[in-house]
């Protein structure tokens, strides 16, 4: 019996968001007494994994997997599953993960709780806290099936190191002709810049800027934090920044070290997609603007002032601390 | 083409949430429902292919008769038929095998769903549904052209988006992008009074095993006090950042 975590990796290397679900995993594992088994998927260099307790790595190679195609990663994931006799697999909550999930969780026949952001209350029954209503609660789900599929919220558990051997073992999945029906014809990807589900900051704007040809110093800003650029419904609405770039209850979630907000008045949606961010500045110039009852840090102030100062204070800051 | 169109009703965006019975049940009193936003779009979209290439549309809803406003509402969009599962929504497994039975019943050849639901954001009864049936899935979906047997979808990913190809039957986990928000349609006298006459079938639940029980609710610890800084001492700000938050 082990517990299974299925890690990503983009051209070869690990995501960071891997590494938080291993560091689940073998805590979820320790509560039930036994051992962590990753699977990879074309990674290079897995050693690192046995940084976060990983004690066996399932390592595929498999040039039909180059690109991720969810029902071939799902098969492979439960085969993978039903060899180490698998009773809980740890997914993170990345576009890839959310899309493979159910179809896994049908193919073991698991019970599957999503948005996952704790350690189990308890392995029997097995229940975990997981966020509902876009954040603005909590469930505590029990699953009642053998097997459990559980996908961790990004930034809910951290990295933890832990010791283990991440022995390596090449595994096979048989995968059919079944597996590829749904074909990935292109990969429209920006390389060089950082994306909201992967940053650690997030520069935000809304409405308060005025117009789209405002936004330079919002990426100046996103620039000197290594940070993702986002926006408000409205403005994705309106045109002046892309969909992608919309935060909130029907846009992308946030789950960041910080969030800056700038020009952005905090409609209720808002703040509920953006809740899980540890720390949230608000730059606004109307004190009454609901985000500053959900801000760690706020600026009464006017953004077109305000912002270049402090994106000027903040590259002195990077200077000093490089 | 047949379409089916699964509709979730939901609180609406703007709804205060609270929970009663010792904090194991939604508390419904005062909230407005509508229909998922995420469904919004799958089924404006549903309303294109109806309009330009001659599909049927149906929607379908498993829930009690409380759901039923909802289902209208989707009928005075302009969906031809509706149905309701006679059943209380309870896991996203339960849900997904009762959509499972009308798609079969049905003999659909495009069942669109939301990415997820604004109120569990369980995210998991379209995936569920395609793997039940054995047909092709394709989630946050943000676009979708179908032509004869073969559909071409944009699935938004991490940092950019992808266009794959797959072939009918097909279940699409759909989001904004499907159409605009400019595109949604409100519905009009005309279609809400064509609404009222247009079928609404109950049908009853096949099977109504669970997998997973949402046994309790807790709402978030209340949050501190904002802690204003003055525009003119940035440096503050910057000290805060770095060593009461440690965020930068």
């Amino acid at each position: 019996m082990s517990v299974l975590v299925y890690i990503e990796s983009e051209e070869g290397k690990f995501k960071k968001a891997s590494y938080e679900v291993a560091s689940y995993a073998h805590e979820v594992a320790e509560m039930m007494g036994s051992s962590v088994t990753a699977v990879t998927f074309n990674a290079d260099d897995v050693s690192e994994l046995g940084n976060y307790g990983v004690n066996k790595v399932l390592k595929i190679s498999n040039d039909k997997l180059k690109n991720f195609n969810a029902e071939a990663y799902a098969d492979a994931l439960k085969q993978a599953a039903e060899k180490e006799d698998s009773k809980v697999v740890v997914l993170s909550q990345s576009a890839n993960s959310k899309y493979l999930a159910p179809l896994l969780a049908v193919q073991l026949e698991a019970g599957y709780a999503s948005n996952v952001v704790a350690l189990p209350e308890s392995t029997d029954p097995f229940t975990v806290k997981r966020t509902a209503f876009t954040n603005k609660a909590f469930s505590f789900t029990k699953i009642s099936t053998d097997v459990k599929v559980l996908g961790l919220s990004k930034n809910a558990f951290g990295l933890k190191e832990a010791q283990g051997d991440a022995a390596t073992e090449d595994f096979n999945p048989n995968l059919s002709d079944e597996d590829f029906t749904v074909n990935v014809e292109s990969v429209d990807k920006a390389t060089n810049k950082v994306t909201i589900a992967d940053a650690e900051v997030v520069v935000s704007g809304g409405r308060g800027l005025k117009g789209p040809e405002n936004w330079g110093m919002i990426e100046e800003m996103a620039d000197i934090l290594g940070a993702a650029t986002a926006c408000s419904k409205p403005v994705s609405d309106m045109g002046w920044r892309p969909h992608s770039e919309h935060v909130g209850q029907t846009g992308k979630p946030v789950a960041s070290n910080l969030y800056i907000a700038i020009g952005v008045s905090g409609a209720i949606q808002h703040l509920a997609g953006i809740n899980a961010a540890k720390t949230k500045v608000v730059i606004n110039n109307d004190p009454e603007a609901p985000f500053f009852k959900a801000a760690d840090y706020g600026i009464v102030g006017d953004a077109f002032e305000v912002v270049p100062k402090l994106n000027e204070k903040l590259k002195e800051f990077k200077e000093k601390n490089a | 083409m047949k379409i089916l169109v699964c509709i979730s009703h939901v609180p609406d965006t703007t709804s205060k949430i609270n929970f009663t019975d010792g904090d194991t049940k939604f508390d419904t009193n005062g909230v407005q429902f509508v229909i998922n936003p995420n469904d919004e779009f799958g089924l404006t979209r549903a309303m294109w292919f109806k309009e330009k290439q001659g599909a049927s549309v149906d929607v379908v809803n498993v829930g009690g008769a409380e759901t039923e406003p909802t289902l209208r509402k989707a009928l005075a969009i302009g969906a031809d038929t509706a149905i309701r599962v006679n059943t209380p929504a309870t896991d996203g497994y339960q849900v997904a095998k009762e959509l499972a039975k009308v798609v079969k019943d049905g003999g659909y050849d495009l069942v669109i769903a939301g990415r997820e639901s604004i109120d569990y954001n369980g995210g998991m009864v379209p995936g569920m549904l395609a793997g039940l049936i054995d047909a092709n899935f394709v989630n946050n979906c943000i676009s979708l052209e179908v032509d004869g047997e073969k559909a071409t979808a944009i699935r938004e990913i991490d940092g950019g988006k992808e266009t794959l190809t797959a072939s009918l039957p097909l279940v699409i986990g759909g989001q904004k992008g499907l159409v605009e928000e400019s595109d949604l349609r409100i519905p009009n006298m005309r279609g809400i009074m064509q609404a009222r006459k247009k079928p609404l079938n109950v049908v009853e639940p096949a099977d109504t095993n669970t997998k997973t029980e949402a046994v309790k609710f807790e709402k978030p610890a209340p949050k501190g006090e904002v802690k204003l800084i003055d525009p003119d001492n940035l440096d503050e700000l910057i000290d805060l950042l770095h060593n009461e938050a440690k965020a930068i």
